[in-house]
């Protein structure tokens, strides 16, 4: 195997995050509990690699005795990891000091979980898939509980790890079963057999089992009972972070392995995606209406979000595709914003996360309010901000691969959560309350939701553009 | 250069409004508000006008440039970008509306000064340009709706801008409110039209549309017409045409600067705008073009008479602006659309001027409208009394102002392409107009003062008001010099038709009779022979200083009450439209089908679907082995199911 000087500068965006990761292990040891330090140097690197992610994202290459892939929509998902991680950064840094958080770790996994991402979007063999898979993962499962002194974070990690390794093993049997029906790892070769390998009975089962292991991972329903109870133990910026671009890269996944080998609605799994996004949008709406804790709404939100995106898949079209990373790209930066308000709202002992507490938030802080507002309606789907396009585009991909009742049922689960999500808004600005709570409003985490609402924002205002752009590179 | 950045007229006064909307209550500072609202329309116009140079500098063929900013939305074969076009028409119209919006701009600086929501109003104005300019240069409908629009809210917004205002019978909201209603009558047809025009030709890109009409053969005619009306209906709303007018003389409710700037100068002309811009459908759909000119002759003649007897010095200057826009809708409807859009713009210049210098007069008057009390103003105001009288000699039509040569261009093509009953009516309504001028012009400024002089001290406004008047003086009476007509002008011939014919190059209405040039001077002359005998009436009668005004309803008798109730037009339609509506809106739509049915069955739903949501949550537990039975169980269907249906 030879590793080039191409290869390094085609995969700059992993190494910069690999070496971020030994460089965050050490800089930890010579910085004291809630230094800002290692915040900041995380965020950077991020940001960093994020750029460079678009800097080569024409850079379209195969490395490494041909298992990773670099340039195109690799590098837009890289981005979308990469970029977000960064804000998560942001809205760390307060959050870990009002909380007392052992940063230390907290950026080393924060670093690490990306570095498993990227490698799932970079995979061209389904080992590779696996490892990212794993690095992500466990990286998720020590985050969840890394305040370890809470019952709760404590509880949320053991749950999300016990679940987590029961959707893994799906994954590896059903990684198995495709080896064992196809003879190889290698994506493109399973593309290249694919129209002989999809009768055999046990190349489908093994797709099966891989798609429900990362159904899983994206909180699908009925693979999705974990993420209200994981995300409500975690802490905000963990929760922000597995929702978000947790989600992207299990999505990312799907795509890698449907994109090349299905056509659209006539495929073989096809009824099998419907369903479980058909539930997953309706569940997650309807069971979100009757939820308090804005971390647990947020948590059955993107349960319906999910379904949302599985509907990009009905098209075999690049349009499908594009719809999808478009989505991600949206309810990514939409998602983190909200959750990056609800950090700061949020008090150290996990109080002050009822929606009820935000009452009279409208006149006592009318920024975060109005920022708030603003990611509630991008998340319900009002034009013209990003939610408005990224459900647009993924039914006009149902459309045109010729299921439009899944559109349908999206439209009707989305008139459904409009309720949820505008509650909030009505409550911050028609709600009375006596609560005088304390809020720690830093300059950091307000650049962190800044940065999430300008995008989403610009998203909304520029869909034609982001969205050819996506399609030139998914095709 | 200057075309690339024609983005930045757009850019400019949204950014402006942003500033003095995000930030204005905390800047405070008037003359930072005003110069921030100013400046940047005033740059907007400085590349505007270098755009044009530009534009002039290229050979006629190559005049039309398109700026694509980006791809607003693509679904398939239709994609709507953002992209401007800069060409003879839109270059026209961008110079009115920002070079007129710039000094109406520096004059509420003045006007404005003291209001405690200064900034809001500057921030209002540029959120107007704004929208104005997107209307104007956009390429494609989508766009030039959103402007459309946009001008609607801030219209909105502007009229009811003094929203706890007393206004004749209600407050100025009611007002906004009538307009704004009344303008999606309208924005309904331009819908429709839009929609009829996307099934008809596949795109709603202008440029695309057009070639799609030229080349049309199999399109049924109907189709055209209906095309024409449709966007015409939109026409009427805005541009306060029979039967959608009866908003404008209530949006009087607004500032002076507004009434200026949106209900005088530049929104209200966005209908002929639009007609011109479409001049290629309407020329496919002879129709439409004959209903265009026949309710634009109806909509001057009509509002000209109501104008005679008004005694709200903004009310005589609304109903003129009506009667004013019939004028253009007659030139669009005679096939003279450089006609029409010629007098849109002297039109601009002297209604512009006439309502700043109205509002001058009501500033000075300390917020008095009523002319009846007005009386020998001239030596107290004595620069806005020239510059006053200036445009009304410019709207009566007299030569050489620029009125004049707009003015009669229309009524000449009206003569040769829809015969004399055209022509008679369109001259009758300019004695008419030179006659309600100096009427107005003469018991404002003539005579004896009708007011208590001890107590009432009128006083001439400051500089910030009185120049933009002036400035606006000088462009009344030459603003008119480019269009001199041929048969004055001699070889240079008619510079603003060799400027922006090549635009309706394909919308030619061929002429039905080529009368001599005896017969085009002979009625040129009785024209101007009959407005100056009507502006001397209206002078005689009004100015003198024994007779009240007051005494001369009794001649007149029932016509007077006919014309001084505005024909009962808001009356009829209160009877006839409104009170109908909202009696079923109330009774059967709101509380019947709205509260009854739909609230009953969506509210029904929504207990479904809390108590479901009740339900569902009770699954979740909390105990992980259940949720992996979960798990487990969707596994095993899965696999079940694929195995059967293999």
């Amino acid at each position: 195997m030879e590793f080039t000087l191409t290869d390094l500068t085609h995969l700059l965006p992993i190494v910069i995050v690999a070496a971020s990761v030994l460089v965050a292990m050490t800089i930890d040891m010579f910085t004291k509990e809630a230094d800002k330090t290692l915040g900041w140097f995380t965020a950077l690197s991020l940001f960093a690699a994020a750029y460079v992610s678009l800097f080569f994202v024409d850079k379209t290459g195969v490395h490494l005795s041909g298992v990773v892939a670099s340039g195109g929509a690799t590098n837009i998902l890289h981005f979308v990891f990469t970029f977000g991680a960064g804000v998560v950064a942001l809205i760390s840094m307060e959050y870990a000091k009002k909380t007392e958080m052992r940063v230390g770790e907290y950026y080393v996994l924060v670093l690490s979980s990306v570095l498993g991402m990227m490698l799932i979007a970079a995979a061209k063999d389904l080992a590779v898939i696996f490892v990212g898979l794993e690095q992500m993962s466990i990286s998720f499962y020590a985050l969840a509980g890394i305040r370890r002194k809470r019952d709760k974070s404590v509880e949320a990690s053991l749950k999300y790890f016990l679940l987590g390794a029961f959707a893994t093993g799906f994954v590896v049997y059903g990684m198995a079963l495709i080896y064992g029906s196809s003879g190889t790892m290698a994506l493109d070769t399973i593309r290249y057999a694919f129209p002989d390998l999809v009768s055999q009975p046990l190349f489908v089962l093994g797709l099966a089992l891989f798609v429900i292991g990362f159904a899983f991972k994206i909180a699908a329903v009925p693979f999705h009972m974990w993420a209200p109870d994981v995300y409500q133990g975690s802490p905000t910026p963990v929760a922000g972070l597995m929702s978000t671009v947790g989600k992207a890269a299990a999505f990312a996944a799907l795509l890698l392995i449907f994109r090349p080998v299905f056509d659209g609605a006539e495929n073989a799994l096809f009824p099998f995606l419907a369903i479980v996004a058909t539930l997953s949008m309706l569940y997650g709406a309807i069971v979100a209406i009757a939820q308090d804790d804005l971390k647990r709404m947020l948590a059955y939100s993107s349960v319906a979000h999910a379904g949302y995106m599985l509907i990009g898949f009905a098209s075999g079209e690049a349009t499908g595709a594009a719809g999808v990373i478009y989505y991600l790209v949206a309810y990514a930066f939409m998602n983190l914003g909200a959750f990056g308000i609800i950090a700061m709202i949020e008090s150290a002992e996990e109080t002050n996360l009822k929606v009820q507490d935000y009452a009279g938030l409208g006149t006592r802080a009318p920024a975060l309010a109005a920022l708030l507002s603003l990611f509630m309606f991008a998340l319900s789907g009002i034009p013209p901000l990003a939610g408005f396009f990224g459900k647009y585009y993924v039914f006009i991909a149902a459309v045109e691969g010729g299921a439009t009742w899944l559109a349908l049922v999206g439209v009707a689960s989305s008139a459904i959560s409009v309720y949820f999500y505008l509650r909030v808004v009505v409550v911050m600005y028609f709600g009375k309350s006596e609560n005088r709570m304390e809020y720690s409003v830093s300059n950091v985490s307000l650049l962190g939701v800044t940065i999430s609402a300008m995008l989403v924002i610009l998203l909304g205002v520029l869909p034609g553009s982001i969205i050819k752009l996506i399609e030139s590179f998914v095709r | 250069m200057a075309i690339e950045l024609i983005y930045l007229t757009v850019a400019l006064p949204l950014a402006g409004f942003l500033v003095n909307g995000l930030l204005g209550s905390r800047i405070k500072n008037e003359k930072a508000i005003g110069a921030i609202g100013a400046g940047v329309v005033g740059l907007s116009f400085v590349i505007v006008v270098m755009a044009f140079f530009e534009t002039l500098g290229k050979p006629v063929a190559e005049r039309t440039s398109v700026v694509e900013l980006y791809s607003w939305l693509a679904a398939g074969d239709i994609g709507v970008s953002i992209a401007y076009q800069v060409d003879q028409l839109s270059l026209v119209m961008a110079m009115v509306v920002t070079g007129v919006g710039f000094l109406i701009h520096v004059y509420s600086i003045g006007y404005m000064h003291g209001d405690k929501a200064f900034w809001r109003f500057f921030a209002y104005l540029n959120l107007f340009i704004f929208a104005m300019m997107n209307l104007i240069l956009a390429d494609n409908f989508v766009l030039m709706f959103l402007g459309w629009e946009g001008v609607g809210l801030c219209s909105y917004l502007l009229i009811g801008f003094w929203y706890d205002k007393k206004f004749e019978k209600s407050t100025t909201s009611e007002a906004a409110k009538k307009a704004f209603v009344v303008n999606r009558i309208g924005d309904f047809g331009f819908l429709l039209g839009m929609f009829l025009i996307l099934t008809t030709f596949g795109s709603l890109n202008f440029g695309e549309v057009f070639a799609g009409v030229a080349a049309a053969e199999n399109v049924p005619p109907l189709t055209f017409e209906l095309i024409a009306i449709f966007l015409f209906i939109g026409a009427t709303g805005k541009s306060a045409q029979i039967p959608l007018y009866v908003w404008l003389p209530d949006a009087m409710a607004g500032p002076t600067p507004v009434s200026a700037l949106i209900h005088a100068a530049t929104m209200v002309t966005a209908g002929v705008y639009m007609v011109a811009r479409t001049s290629i459908i309407y020329v496919n759909a002879p129709t439409a073009l004959m209903v265009v000119a026949v309710v634009g002759l109806a909509t001057a003649f009509f509002a000209a008479t109501i104008g005679l007897v008004q005694n709200d010095i903004k009310k005589v200057l609304a109903y003129s602006t009506v009667s004013q826009l019939g004028y253009m809708f007659l030139a669009l409807g005679s096939g003279a659309f450089v006609a029409g859009v010629f007098h849109v713009m002297t039109h601009a210049f002297f209604k512009a001027l006439l309502f700043l210098g109205a509002g001058s007069v009501i500033h000075g008057m300390h917020e008095e409208q009523d002319i009846q009390k007005y009386g020998g103003l001239k030596k107290y105001m004595p620069r806005t009394y020239i510059t006053f009288l200036i445009a009304s000699l410019a709207i009566s039509g007299i030569p050489p102002l620029a009125g004049f040569f707009s003015k009669d261009e229309i009524l000449w093509y009206s003569f040769m392409n829809r015969g004399e009953i055209f022509w008679i009516v369109g001259a009758v309504t300019a004695l008419l107009t030179a006659f309600y001028m100096f009427r107005l012009l003469s018991l404002t400024f003539y005579g004896k003062p009708r007011f208590d002089e001890a107590h009432t001290k009128p006083h001439e406004s400051p500089y910030v008001m009185t120049v933009p008047l002036m400035i606006l003086a000088v462009l009344s009476i030459v603003g008119g010099w480019i269009g001199i007509p041929e048969i004055f002008s001699g070889e240079h011939g008619n510079l603003f038709h060799s400027w922006l014919a090549p635009v309706f190059a394909e919308a030619n209405l061929a002429h039905g009779a080529h009368p001599s040039h005896t017969t085009e001077i002979l009625l040129m002359a009785i024209s101007v022979a009959g407005a100056a005998g009507a502006a001397y009436l209206g002078y005689r009668m009004y100015s003198s200083s024994k007779k009240q005004p007051g005494e001369l309803k009794g001649a007149a008798g029932a016509v007077h009450k006919l014309l001084f109730n505005k024909y009962y037009v808001d009356e009829l339609y209160d009877a006839t439209a409104v009170k109908p509506t909202v009696w079923t809106s109330r009774y059967l739509l709101w509380k019947f089908i709205d509260v009854g049915v739909i609230d009953g069955f969506i509210n029904f739903l929504g207990s479904l679907v809390e108590r479901l949501s009740g339900v569902l949550r009770k699954m979740q537990t909390g105990v992980a082995q259940f949720y992996a039975a979960i798990m487990t169980l969707g596994v095993a269907i899965t696999i079940l199911w694929i195995i059967l249906s293999l």
